[in-house]
């Protein structure tokens, strides 16, 4: 029997390639960070893949995207190509910021992508003044501001809720609720379990959405984006979603049970998004076997890229893109 | 030529900008319908209306994440600290994301935003709200720090301050508000990054800048009298540093006296004693020295205050240690 959908089958086609993409890409980087292949930290976002779906059909090419530190495959969603992505984990030249920010600061101006940010609730603000420039000058667009729940405990997010709601700024606030900030759960950081709470004292509208569900995540977005676009400001969105991986890469995991993991993992997107295009028949199996091939190739092409390519350069490129000033005169001993 | 205000003169650097670019905007504290807390935004809210003269709640850290996100999206913030000791609450944005943005975005956005606002001591306001910030930002790269002593400079060197593309704090003072000064009808920039010498001399050479400009003037005036030729440079930019201004100087007189408003441990005057050692060793006749603030909390007391201060006393003493009189 097939099964109900408003999404049509090429958009479920591309969701799944993208979600699969981002899985292995993901799964792929775990590997080579255990082998020591790049450094630094690394924050991966398997499981919570059902947003990507949200920033493929939920909002437009110019609208801004801005993001904390787990942002290897946001990007990809808004057209990134993940080459750049796996250059710039492991520091290369081709990488999207040139081996200048490394895992936690993925950055496309092309695309719309203001950032992976590592100072969590940094990005509240800069959301924020991204929708205000729009405003600003004038035009529809507006901003996905997106953070942890761990970040909503910052008090940047108070300040911003409050001058977002009183100047009617075009950025819709979206909680990536993955229930865990590193080892400490929502309900140990605050006694209002229901994150979209958060904008009531400021009169912000606010939903939860079921953000292991790609189409509830797309509806949403598209939803908000259209009363954001109408002038009436911005949102809050709880969207509920899970991380199957550790914090990072270094995370035992003590703070949660194996059965609450697996049990997660049964809502998992990828999933549930295959489950449609299998009951609608919108691949044959065959097909979806090869998206699997596919996927496995170009993440093998992403690695070949990053280790081909070459390392910034110490001598000129140290003190490149610190000033726009061409002749900034740096203090050199 | 006609004298204004130092207030005016931030004003008209600001209004004569926002009449030739429709991206800058000013926010802050009171700047619109109150004037501004010192009254530098004063009539700037009728002639450019509420989208672009905004008064913010009292939220330092989301006024400033705002500016830092906008910039990066096309718009030319200027943000108004009410002072400087209130920006600590928005460090973070300047530090950890103005600084960084163009960096870590491997060129692609840069934040040109004005921060700017009153900064050192005002009289009896005590410890929190008396203190110097040039040593604290000039530490970060990615920043550059300007302080101006007099209204012709603070207008120049506003001006390109608002044009520059990279992010500016520009350290102004409450007790400077209000000092006259002549400045020109017609339209001028004063570059970043370049020390005026403000008065030339062969004995002894004093770098300061901000308002305590006026002590080391005095102070140096003093000395004349006694018959000895004072050198007096003000760095108008504290980063980048006009190191080359400093050293070329210390090269004439062999003797150097830093005076400034900050405390003492890691300021300014500790770099720019660095760099005279580096590069003119062997042209000192003494060692550096410098009259700063008191490592203390700045007091409120009278008494106490003007010993915590740089006063003219102080830098007649230091004047005379280097010169071994
Ligand atoms: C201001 C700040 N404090 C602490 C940290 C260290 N830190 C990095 S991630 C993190 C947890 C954030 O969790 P959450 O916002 O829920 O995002 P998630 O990792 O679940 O995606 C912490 C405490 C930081 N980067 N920035
Ligand atoms: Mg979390």
């Amino acid at each position: 029997m097939a099964a109900k959908t408003k999404y049509s089958k090429k958009t479920y086609i591309d969701w799944y390639k993208m979600m699969l993409l981002a899985r292995r890409f993901e799964e792929k980087c775990g590997h080579l960070y255990v082998q020591q292949k790049f450094g630094g930290f690394c924050h991966l976002y398997i499981g919570q893949e059902a947003i990507l779906a949200g920033l493929m059909s939920g909002i437009e090419k110019d609208d801004k995207v801005v993001s904390a530190y787990r942002c290897h495959v946001q990007p990809m969603a808004l057209g990134t190509d993940p080459k750049r992505i796996m250059a710039e984990l492991y520091g290369k030249t081709t990488g999207v910021v040139k081996g200048k920010g490394g895992s936690m600061h993925m950055f496309d101006k092309e695309v719309g992508y203001f950032g992976g940010h590592g100072i969590v609730g940094g990005q509240i603000g800069l959301g924020a003044g991204i929708g205000f420039a729009e405003k600003y000058k004038g035009t529809k667009n507006v901003c996905l501001c997106f953070m942890g729940d761990g970040a909503t405990r910052q008090g940047m997010l108070h300040e911003v809720f409050n001058m977002s709601m009183l100047w009617k700024i075009p950025t819709i606030f979206i909680v990536e609720n993955n229930r865990y900030s590193m080892g400490t759960s929502v309900e140990r950081t605050t006694n209002v379990h229901d994150l979209s709470k958060l904008g009531l004292s400021y009169d912000m509208p606010s939903e939860t959405v079921d953000g292991m569900d790609p189409e509830a995540v797309t509806d949403a977005f598209k939803k908000w984006a259209k009363h954001c676009r109408a002038g009436k400001g911005p949102v809050l969105l709880n969207v509920e979603t899970y991380r199957y991986k550790g914090h990072s890469m270094s995370d035992p995991q003590k703070y949660r049970t194996k059965d609450e993991v697996e049990k997660m993992k049964k809502e998992d997107p990828i999933e549930q998004v295959l489950s449609i295009i299998r009951k609608n028949k919108f691949m044959t199996e065959k097909q979806i076997e090869q998206v699997e091939a596919d996927v496995k190739q170009e993440v093998a092409e992403c690695v070949k890229f990053a280790e081909d390519s070459p390392l910034p350069n110490a001598e000129t490129d140290l003190h490149e893109d610190v000033y726009t000033q061409e002749d900034y005169p740096f203090i050199i001993e | 030529m006609r004298e204004i205000a130092f207030r005016q003169a931030l004003n008209e650097a600001m209004s004569e900008e926002m009449r030739t670019d429709k991206n800058i905007y000013l926010m802050g504290e009171e700047v619109a319908e109150y004037n501004g807390a010192y009254k530098v935004s004063k009539g700037m809210l009728d002639e450019f209306g509420p989208e672009r003269v905004i008064d913010s709640p009292i939220s330092e850290l989301g006024f400033a994440g705002i500016a830092v996100g906008a910039s990066m999206n096309g718009l030319r913030p200027i943000v108004e600290f009410m002072t400087w000791n209130f920006a600590i609450l928005a460090a973070d944005q300047i530090i950890n994301h103005a600084a960084k943005m163009l960096q870590m975005s491997g060129g692609q956005f840069n934040c040109p935003i004005v921060f700017r606002g009153g900064n050192g001591t005002a009289g009896q306001l005590a410890a929190t709200h008396s203190q110097s910030f040039e040593q604290m930002y000039s530490h970060i790269p990615g920043l550059k720090v300007i302080t101006p002593s007099n209204p012709y400079d603070a207008k120049g060197l506003l001006k390109s301050a608002i044009r520059d593309n990279d992010p500016v704090l520009f350290m102004e003072s409450e007790k400077m508000y209000g000092d006259k000064g002549e400045v020109p009808e017609e339209e001028y920039l004063i570059p970043i990054g370049k020390a005026n010498i403000v008065k030339e001399g062969t004995d002894c050479t004093i770098v300061t800048f901000g308002k305590i400009l006026k002590v080391a003037q005095a102070a140096a005036e003093e000395m004349e009298k006694e018959g000895h030729s004072i050198e007096v440079i003000d760095l108008r930019t504290i980063r980048p540093m006009d190191v080359e201004s400093i050293v070329n100087s210390v090269k004439k007189t062999n003797r150097l006296v830093v005076v400034e408003e900050s405390f003492p441990f890691g300021s300014i005057s500790t770099e720019i004693t660095y760099n005279v050692q580096k590069h003119a060793f062997d042209y000192l006749d003494a060692p550096v020295r410098r009259v700063t603030q008191s490592d203390t909390p700045f007091p409120f007391s009278p008494t106490l205050l003007e010993e915590a201060a740089p006063n003219v006393k102080n830098v007649i003493r230091a004047i005379k240690e280097v010169m071994y009189l």
